[in-house]
């Protein structure tokens, strides 16, 4: 069986009919006696969206994950967890209903990978237990390795014995840190296939991750945390939101004048030399400015290498932010 | 009052029992403990004195084996949670919807079955030698301790209920598995008072005094185990710090 069709027939849960948001965060604090975890953080997660959850060390990811999953009390705000209020009362029913990977997956290394997915499947009281395990091995592609002794697996196997433990319990939000940390390209790349896969699922995703391309490549919105939440939204909104737009202009020797051409042309607002014969423009709108600037460049005869929309990463927002945070606390 | 699920009692258990057989250290250490308690009272039974009328000797073999459900059960009992904790498979489990009193009971029915198992095994080891090879005067005056029988009898799935809890305790709040060990093998010991005082005569060995000491040994295990529920609290296994309350 091929592993796209074994992914197909692990996850059958019906169609999520509510509009209800799997995940509401509201002013949700947690403090550790004087220090301060996170504070006063609050975001909704639509169903069956995959929401990353980035941020340095230090600034309250884990501890924002394991309050939502019920381990740790918060001490202050509310949350609503896969439709249930977040209470103690409510623990239970609500990890029945999600799976939380940690970053380390934590096996027992002294028994098999059936073993251990076993284990689990008796806590959350899977039925079909074995075909349930078989499914959710193949799909992360270890279904030959289900007899080993979890000790002798490499890091990256472990990861993805977690990730298959994950699974088993069919869960409305799946909480992973770090899913792809020690896993190879090809492995990452596997782990991304099969999150997209539970995304056309409607199962949540909250994603915690290191790795920026990650998020950008998989999340439909992405929330900074450093303490307290410095932004939430899709990644083009949030590169729109935090940096103008510019073009990147390229020639072959450099401009005789640029400060009086580039001042002179509609719809450049700034300009900045880049490198030798490298100009970036600040623009109130690439689609009109990139014209005006090819014709002013032609007008005083240059040689145009390239005129292009300059991109910025979602590494840029978190830096940006993060960076704010650095500079603020200096000051 | 919450429910139970068994099934989740019975997937701990079954893990438990499953991970102690892998590991060699615990199944030796589980063997060798009672092995070397069992060899004084067999000893006991070829060279006592054939004097069994009211000789408070022929109980003291006794008080041996009954050190066997509480030293058994303290080292596996301290392990219990740090030993989840240090190899960090405590995090994921208590991510699953298990409850409190499933996790303890469970962990705690890993550690009976075969403490309590090993014990009434030596017990019968050492009463079929008795039988089958002591000298006839020996045996009968070991026969004849029927209150120190019935308090072998009882007190021995007791101790190592008590062991445990305590073991247990300890494996909370412990920071190392070696720590815990320790600390809950010492802390295991106290209620052995009681049968050194049947043994040595202070307290009258009776069926009576059996009973009541066994039921005395009950309630005692019953509030301990509700006295350590607080303990594991989630919050404080995972972070070390006690659940806040907004």
């Amino acid at each position: 069986m091929s592993k796209r069709v074994a992914w197909r027939k692990i996850w059958r849960k019906d169609s999520v009919t509510t509009e209800q948001p799997a995940l509401v965060v509201d002013h949700l604090t947690k403090r550790f006696g004087d220090r301060t975890a996170f504070s006063d953080v609050s975001f909704e997660v639509a169903q069956g969206e995959v929401f990353g959850f980035l941020g340095p060390n230090g600034a309250g990811k884990t501890t924002t994950v394991r309050t939502l999953g019920t381990l740790i009390a918060p001490t202050a705000g509310s949350a609503t967890v896969a439709g249930i209020p977040l209470t103690r009362a409510n623990g239970v029913e609500i990890r029945q209903r999600i799976s939380v990977m940690p970053e380390s997956p934590g096996l027992y290394l002294r028994l098999t990978v059936a073993e251990n997915l076993e284990f689990f499947a008796g806590l959350y009281g899977v039925r079909d237990v074995r075909s349930r395990i078989r499914d959710a091995l193949e799909a992360v592609n270890l279904a030959e390795r289900s007899g080993d002794l979890c000790g002798g697996l490499s890091k990256g196997l472990r990861q993805r014995v977690g990730l298959a433990r994950a699974l088993l319990s069919d869960p409305v939000i799946m909480f992973l840190d770090e899913p792809t940390s020690g896993l190879d390209p090809v492995a990452a790349r596997e782990v991304h296939d099969l999150i997209n896969v539970l995304r056309h699922r409607g199962v949540t995703i909250f994603l915690t991750t290191h790795r920026l391309d990650e998020a950008e490549r998989l999340c439909d919105r992405v929330a900074i945390l450093n303490t307290t939440l410095r932004t939430v939204g899709r990644p083009t909104e949030l590169r729109q939101q935090l940096f103008t737009s510019a073009l990147v202009v390229k020639t072959v020797w450099p401009l005789h004048d640029p400060g009086l051409l580039f001042k002179a042309t509609p719809g450049v607002l700034s300009w900045r030399a880049d490198d030798a014969g490298a100009y970036v423009l600040s623009v109130s709108d690439p689609r009109v400015a990139a014209p005006e600037v090819a014709r002013a460049l032609v007008g005083v005869g240059a040689d145009i290498l390239s005129i292009s929309e300059a991109q910025h990463s979602l590494e840029d927002v978190y830096l940006e932010l993060v960076d704010e945070d650095v500079e603020a606390r200096k000051r | 009052m919450m429910a139970l699920d068994l099934s989740r009692v019975a997937a701990v258990v079954r893990k438990e029992l499953r991970d102690y057989r892998r590991k060699r250290s615990i199944v030796v250490g589980m063997l060798i403990l009672p092995a070397i308690f069992l060899i004084e009272p067999v000893l006991f039974v070829f060279l006592g004195a054939p004097d069994p009328v009211g000789d408070p000797s022929y109980r003291a073999p006794l008080l041996l084996l009954l050190l066997i459900p509480v030293i058994t059960p303290s080292t596996l009992a301290a392990y219990s949670v740090a030993g989840e904790r240090e190899q960090g498979t405590l995090e994921p489990l208590l991510t699953t919807p298990i409850r409190q009193l499933e996790f303890i009971i469970g962990k705690a029915a890993a550690v009976m079955i075969p403490s309590v198992g090993l014990s009434y095994l030596v017990f019968g080891i050492y009463l079929v030698v008795v039988r089958l090879f002591a000298n006839p005067v020996v045996a009968a005056g070991i026969f004849n301790e029927g209150p120190m029988l019935l308090a072998l009898f009882l007190f021995t799935p007791l101790l190592t209920g008590w062991s445990i809890v305590v073991g247990m305790a300890v494996s909370v709040r412990a920071g190392e598995i070696r720590v815990a060990q320790q600390l809950g093998m010492i802390a295991s010991l106290p209620p052995l008072g009681v049968v050194v005082l049947m043994v040595t005569g202070v307290i009258a060995p009776t069926f009576t005094a059996a009973l009541v000491f066994a039921a005395v040994l009950l309630a005692v295990d019953v509030l301990a185990l509700r006295g350590i529920s607080g303990l594991f609290d989630r919050e404080r296994l995972v972070t070390g710090s006690k659940a806040s309350r907004p």
